[in-house]
Formats: C-alpha cells, sequence, structure tokens
C-alpha cells in the first residue's frame, strides 16, 4: 500500500463541514415538522369514510413507501419542472424527504390511533369538545406518547436521508460540503470518513436528546 | 432539424435492464446480508451482555452513517488498498453489511421472543440442544421475524438506487440517461416509479401470501 493519508488538511476543513452539518440539522427537521403536518392529515384522511380523501391518502402512503426516497427527490427535481415549477436543489431535497417522511408517519399515527380506544373520542365529543378540540386535548397527547419512539427513528433516517441532496446538485449541507471540498483534493477517504463520523455523532446526539426529551416528557 | 428523440420501446428495455440491475444486487446483499445476519443475530442472542453490546455497536455504525457514504467509502478503500473489485462488488459487500445490521437485529429479538420453557420442554423431551434450535427455536422465531425481514429486503432494494453514485447503470441512471436524451422526465420517471413499485407490490403480495399460509400454525 503506497498511499499517504492526509489527516490534517481534512482536519482544518472540519469548521466548514460543521457549518453543512447545521444545514442538514435543518433540513431534517424541517421535513419531519412538515411531514408530521402532513402525516396527521394523511392519518385522519385515511380513516375518513369519504372514497376521495381516504383513496388519496392511500395513494400518497403507497407510493412514498414503495419508491427510493431518491427516486422521490429525483420527481422533485426533474419532474416538477413539466409543470412550470422550478425548485432548486434545496427545494428538492426538502419536498423529496417531506413526502417520504409523510409516508411513512402517516402509518405510524394510524398505527397509534389503533390503539386508543374509540370510546375516548366519543367520551370527550359527549363532554362538549368539537372534533378538533377533542382530537388537540385528548387524542393527540395519548397519540403521541405511542409514536414518539418511532417519530425519533423516523428522524434518524431523515438526517441519512439528507445525504442523498448531493445527487441532485445539493451543495450546502454536510454531505455536499464533503463532496465540493472533495472534489477539489480527491482526498476522498479521509474526507468521507469525517463526513461518516459527523453523521455518526449527529444521530447519536440527537437520539440522546429525543432520550432525554422522553424521560422528562413522560416521567408518569 | 429535430435532434430530440421520442421514448421509444429500446429505452423501456433500456430501463428493464436497468430494474434487473437493481434486483440483482437486491438478491446478492439479502442473501448475503441475512446470512450475516442470522449468524450475529444469533450470537448475540447466546452471548452475554458485554460481547453483546459490542457486536451492537458495531452493527449500529451502519445504521448510524448514509448509506451514499459508506458505499464513497467503500469505494475509495477498495482503490487505497487496491483491492480490484468492481463497483457492483463493491455494492454488493456494502448493502449486505447494511442489511446484515438490520437482519440481526430482528433475527435477536425473534429468538429471544420464543419463551425459554419451550427449550426446556424440547430439551427434556431428549432432543440436543441443535435439534431444539433446528426443529423449535428457529421455525417459531422465524415467524416473529419474517414480516421485519420483508420490511428490511424492500428496504434494501430501495436503497439499491443509491449505488448510481460509485457509476453502476441502474434503473434510476438508466432513466436519468433517458431524460437527458428525451427530455422528458415526468413521463420517464413515471415509468421508472411504476416499475419499483410493481416490483415492492408484488414482492409484498407473495410474502402476505406466505405469512397468510403460516398463520393457521400460529401458537
Amino acid at each position: 500500500m503506497n498511499y499517504t493519508f492526509h489527516w490534517y488538511p481534512a482536519f482544518k476543513l472540519l469548521p466548514k463541514m460543521l457549518i453543512g452539518s447545521i444545514t442538514t440539522i435543518e433540513v431534517a427537521f424541517l421535513s419531519i415538522l412538515f411531514g408530521i403536518i402532513i402525516a396527521a392529515i394523511l392519518a385522519i384522511a385515511k380513516n375518513s369514510k369519504n372514497k376521495i380523501f381516504s383513496s388519496f391518502a392511500s395513494t400518497w402512503i403507497e407510493i412514498s413507501r414503495n419508491t427510493p426516497a431518491l427516486y422521490q427527490i429525483y420527481m422533485a427535481y426533474f419532474g416538477l419542472g413539466t409543470f412550470g415549477i422550478y425548485v432548486g436543489s434545496f427545494g428538492a431535497l426538502l419536498i423529496g424527504i417531506t413526502f417520504n417522511n409523510a409516508g411513512y408517519l402517516a402509518e405510524i399515527f394510524r398505527g397509534g390511533l389503533r390503539a386508543i380506544p374509540s370510546t375516548q373520542m366519543k367520551t370527550a365529543r359527549s363532554l362538549g369538545m368539537n372534533f378538533i378540540q377533542s382530537f388537540i386535548y385528548i387524542i393527540f397527547p395519548q397519540l403521541f406518547r405511542i409514536v414518539f419512539h418511532s417519530i425519533a427513528n423516523q428522524t434518524v433516517w431523515a438526517i441519512l436521508m439528507t445525504s442523498l441532496g448531493v445527487i441532485v446538485g445539493m451543495n450546502s449541507d454536510l454531505m455536499g460540503v464533503t463532496n465540493e471540498l472533495n472534489s477539489l483534493s480527491f482526498r476522498t477517504f479521509e474526507y468521507f470518513l469525517l463526513a461518516a463520523i459527523l453523521y455518526y455523532l449527529i444521530t447519536k446526539l440527537f437520539l440522546g436528546s429525543a432520550f432525554l426529551i422522553n424521560l422528562k416528557l413522560f416521567r408518569y | 432539424m429535430n435532434f430530440m428523440s421520442e421514448f421509444s420501446l429500446n429505452d423501456f428495455l433500456y430501463m428493464t435492464k436497468g430494474l434487473g440491475v437493481s434486483i440483482t444486487l437486491t438478491l446478492w446483499a439479502v442473501f448475503f446480508g441475512t446470512l450475516m445476519g442470522i449468524i450475529f443475530g444469533f450470537v448475540r442472542s447466546v452471548v452475554g451482555f458485554f460481547l453483546n453490546f459490542i457486536i451492537g455497536s458495531i452493527l449500529d455504525i451502519f445504521r448510524s452513517v448514509p448509506l451514499l457514504i459508506q458505499l464513497i467509502l467503500a469505494n475509495a478503500l477498495s482503490a487505497i488498498l487496491k483491492f480490484g473489485y468492481s463497483p457492483f462488488q463493491i455494492s454488493c459487500i456494502v448493502l449486505a453489511v447494511y442489511t446484515s445490521s438490520y437482519v440481526s437485529e430482528t433475527v435477536r429479538s425473534g429468538l429471544l421472543s420464543v419463551p425459554i420453557p419451550f427449550r426446556r420442554s424440547s430439551r427434556s423431551l431428549g432432543l440436543t440442544y441443535f435439534q431444539t434450535l433446528k426443529e423449535i427455536i428457529f421455525p417459531l422465531a422465524l415467524r416473529v421475524s419474517f414480516p421485519s425481514w420483508v420490511g428490511i429486503t424492500l428496504g434494501v432494494f430501495k436503497d439499491t438506487s443509491l449505488v448510481l453514485w460509485i457509476g453502476i447503470i441502474e434503473l434510476l441512471k438508466s432513466s436519468q440517461i433517458i431524460i437527458t436524451r428525451t427530455q422528458e422526465p415526468l413521463l420517464i420517471l413515471s415509468i421508472a416509479g411504476i416499475l419499483y413499485f410493481t416490483v415492492s407490490f408484488c414482492f409484498t403480495r407473495v410474502t402476505g401470501m406466505i405469512e397468510k399460509k403460516w398463520e393457521k400454525y400460529e401458537l
């Protein structure tokens, strides 16, 4: 083996990578946030008796779960152009991951909703709350407890999925920054190993804080 | 003069060829990944806490680092060490290790889900340790782990789309190549999506039938 590893230049670029990591975390959290909102709507729509709503929701869920995340990002990047909507790589990444997250989270929510007895809703309604109120005050807190762990896992997925943005030309997140630096010096192994460690740390930090939140929120 | 050409049957055949590459990759990765996963999972369900923790955290690395980076690192490492593996072999290896880290988890939980009295009673009926494993524990654990194994396989099939980064022409890359020529992204991506969807859907249906068949043997 006559290849010498150059770790020093890689470490010197660590600050740039850290700034990239912030973008990565930003995209992941935005996509999870939008994903949760859309997924809640999809979960309710899928359980509704209205044929149009439920078939729309199941189409969304099936497509997002049965095609690759990268395909969904491609669809946002290349496919939306056909309708005259041009999103940049950031937009395409966000749309693609949000679409994906929404589908997966909707299934998680549906599983969670099934675990809550229907009498809860009926009781809340008979106490005079309307549908929205009983959902927000009665169903949602119980649902949140059940699905918290799955949402944390899905967020880890989202963080890892943000690395796909580089394929559609994203250059501001951790993967994109690393790739751009790599194209300057071709120290592929060193740079990407550093990026891998950063990704590992981000996911572990996130899971650690999720665990702490879990202790704090669900101590009863 | 028109330089763009229409989407033709040949392009579709080219895409199905890409789909073939995706499926071949999945088959190899899942085959070796499941084998390794069963071994790791079995070892993890037998050994003590400390060793279990070490194996678990090593396998956990493959789940906490983006697959794309794993592929790039493996590709770079193979070039540095002059292994001379083709990109296809590298992606098979990476995907297999990735699969095994997931499979080991489900195998372990499947094995642990079999109640201890089952082992004891089968041993007391005169079966040896390996007979107990083969005839009692594995069939019961299989029924628990199978649904998540199906999920993992589908996930790997979808994740094969990432290998385009290290230069393999699979379904998504082949559609991208055709898009560059015909400039009809929506049509071609829709076809690619339908292909992905069909394969996943058929696989879920077939495995769902197997699960149904096993249902009557439920405890």
